[in-house]
């Protein structure tokens, strides 16, 4: 059952294309980043703060919130646009990404940015931390859910899968994790540096209830997530598919924008593709 | 010297239990070494508290700091070794770094694991622990600062970090003893020499003080219980009133308490420093006691090592 209204989808859409906008321009601005990650896992985040989480900006640390855990850490500039657009702290400071002295970090780090409910960036690492924040929300008798998003490079570091045994074998079933199957990784195709496949195969041979999706459609995302929650004693894990860079024509599917900022005329034509203008010099 | 023998990590499991039947809002997780570790009695008696990782120590690390995220002070034990080698990236970023209270306590530390051999016995996780920033780091003596110092750790906020052995240790301090992270204490007071030691080798360095008072030297005996932060205050005072310092630990020399005093020692007073402790290499299988003989870890030890600092003296 349909639990949101295309007025919604049209909402989340126009958001996610703000936070395009911002990712761009924060990581132009910083001279570093990594667009390529932080653009794929866009529609995902902007599902989860503008629609599906239970959270207050103005509290971060509200003990019955919903969680979020980036484990692909380095897609930190899509976290801190979302976080920016629902009002943890001012746009403008989005622009002092990467800036010594300031709150947003090149990764994310829960002691500096409110907001940020676990710091990551050494891949591998979310997905523990993600569970545990589940299990004391079941030992505490919260209902609060915690979603994490995970990388298609970083399930090839071997904690993740002591995690995905962990939370099956403790039936971890407040948790929803995204698997951002962007296809690549920074030396090349995720298939031809380290092939996970069949990853779906994998996560359910673990014990997880697998749900794939086109990762850049709104509808498809929350009718996963609102699937996944009704899942019990299993975690869930969702395959989004996606394409690196998504929303930057020169970007889509390049191996070379993981970690690269665009330059001057890549950054002109980015923003002119997204039409929203910049930050402090609204269209 | 004859000394009472108690396992530290018997008493540490029975803090634990104490802990939660008096409300406090802790966590022990294990990586199927409850059973060596003692932490497997807490889960007998808080199953609801209790999570066996299995043997995944990176996981376990990760799950701890994300429960510990929520408030609750979780306590995460295993070997030494595979805690501080194993997950040592774990610790350092996502407990660390955020300054999550997770409080590590390892068991099996140093050459006296025996039988198992080098790949088991770990003479660096002073080192990796301590150059952590802000990771607090706790070597006790005996059952009763093992006791006193899982209370402090409850309710200290923040990583910390505490090896145990695997055997039974001299009990050396008084129950009733005050005990304070941070803070050492000078067992034996001398004018000549101040020998200051850190877990089992206490006991020995109290047994090196006797036998040089023998031969007409006055030995202090130092326990250094908190590795990091050091106690600065009271080690300057035993340089500044014997003039001429041994340390002793079951740890290699390297980046454990003889570097953390002698740093002390240089940027504020310097006098002498030999260092008593495993020199470099790696362990090997064998008995505790024959081990600590043949590393080099014994009174006798220490005693040479006194009279050299004595001679190097000004």
């Amino acid at each position: 059952m349909k639990n949101y209204t295309d007025e919604t989808v049209r909402m989340i859409a126009e958001k996610a294309r703000i936070m395009r906008r911002d990712i761009v321009q924060m990581i132009y601005t910083a001279g570093s980043g990594h667009p390529g990650g932080s653009l794929s896992a866009t529609d995902i985040i902007a599902s989860l703060y503008f629609h599906v989480m239970r959270h207050r900006p103005q509290e971060p640390n509200w003990p019955d919130r919903d969680r979020f855990v980036l484990s692909k850490g380095h897609a930190a500039p899509a976290l801190y646009a979302a976080l920016a657009e629902s009002g943890y702290f001012p746009v403008e400071e989005l622009l002092n990404l990467r800036k010594i002295g300031h709150m947003l970090q090149g990764h994310p780090s829960m002691k500096t940015t409110p907001g940020v409910d676990m710091s990551t960036g050494s891949l591998g690492q979310g997905l523990s931390a993600a569970i545990g924040m589940a299990l004391a929300g079941r030992m505490d008798r919260k209902d609060y859910m915690v979603y994490a998003i995970l990388g298609d490079g970083e399930i090839e570091e071997g904690q993740i899968w002591e995690a995905a045994m962990f939370a099956a074998h403790y039936k971890v079933d407040n948790l929803v994790a995204f698997l951002d199957k962007n296809g690549l990784q920074i030396d090349g195709p995720t298939d031809a540096v380290m092939c996970s496949e069949p990853l779906a195969d994998k996560w359910i041979a673990f014990g997880w209830h697998v749900i794939e999706i086109d990762g850049h459609d709104i509808p498809q995302i929350l009718d996963a997530i609102a699937e996944a929650k009704a899942i019990k004693e299993k975690p869930v894990m969702i395959i989004a598919h996606t394409v690196k860079g998504k929303g930057v024509s020169f970007m889509e599917n390049v191996v070379g924008f993981h970690g690269k900022a665009p330059n001057d005329e890549q950054y002109r034509q980015a923003i002119r593709e997204i039409g929203l203008g910049e930050i402090g010099v609204m269209k | 010297m004859k000394w009472e023998m108690a396992a530290p990590r018997d008493k540490y499991a029975e803090t634990l239990i104490s802990l939660a039947k008096e409300g406090k809002d802790i966590v022990v997780l294990d990586a199927d070494l409850s059973s060596s570790t003692r932490t497997a009695r807490f889960g007998k008696e808080f199953p609801e508290r209790f999570f066996n990782a299995g043997i995944a120590e990176q996981n376990m690390m990760g799950v701890a700091a994300g429960l510990a995220t929520t408030g609750k002070t979780v306590f995460a034990s295993t070997f030494a070794v595979f805690a501080t080698g194993r997950a040592y990236d774990q610790i350092r970023q996502s407990v660390a770094h955020p300054r999550l209270n997770v409080k590590i306590v390892a068991t099996h530390a140093g050459i006296t694991v025996g039988g198992d051999g080098a790949s088991h016995q770990i003479i660096e996780d002073i080192a990796l622990m301590t150059a952590l920033p802000g990771m607090t780091v706790i070597s006790p003596v005996d059952i009763h600062e093992t006791e006193k110092a899982v209370r402090e750790l409850a309710d200290m906020d923040g990583p910390a970090y505490m090896r145990l052995s695997r055997s039974a240790m001299p009990v050396v301090t008084d129950e009733n003893a005050p005990f304070e992270i941070g803070k050492g204490s000078v067992l034996r007071k001398g004018d000549d020499v101040s020998i200051i030691a850190t877990g089992i080798m206490v006991s020995r360095a109290i047994e090196a003080a006797e036998e040089l008072k023998e031969k007409g030297i006055s030995a202090s005996v130092v326990n250094i219980s908190t590795i990091k932060p050091i106690d600065r205050p009271l080690i300057v005072s035993e340089a500044k009133r014997t003039g001429a310092v041994v340390t002793a630990e079951e740890h290699n020399v390297i980046g454990g308490l003889g570097y953390a005093v002698a740093s002390v020692i240089s940027e504020e007073y310097p006098v002498p420093v030999k260092m008593v402790g495993i020199e470099d290499t790696f362990g090997e299988s064998g008995s505790p006691g024959e081990l600590l003989e043949k590393y080099g870890l014994t009174a006798a030890h220490i005693m040479v090592a006194a009279e050299d600092a004595l001679r190097m003296k000004r």
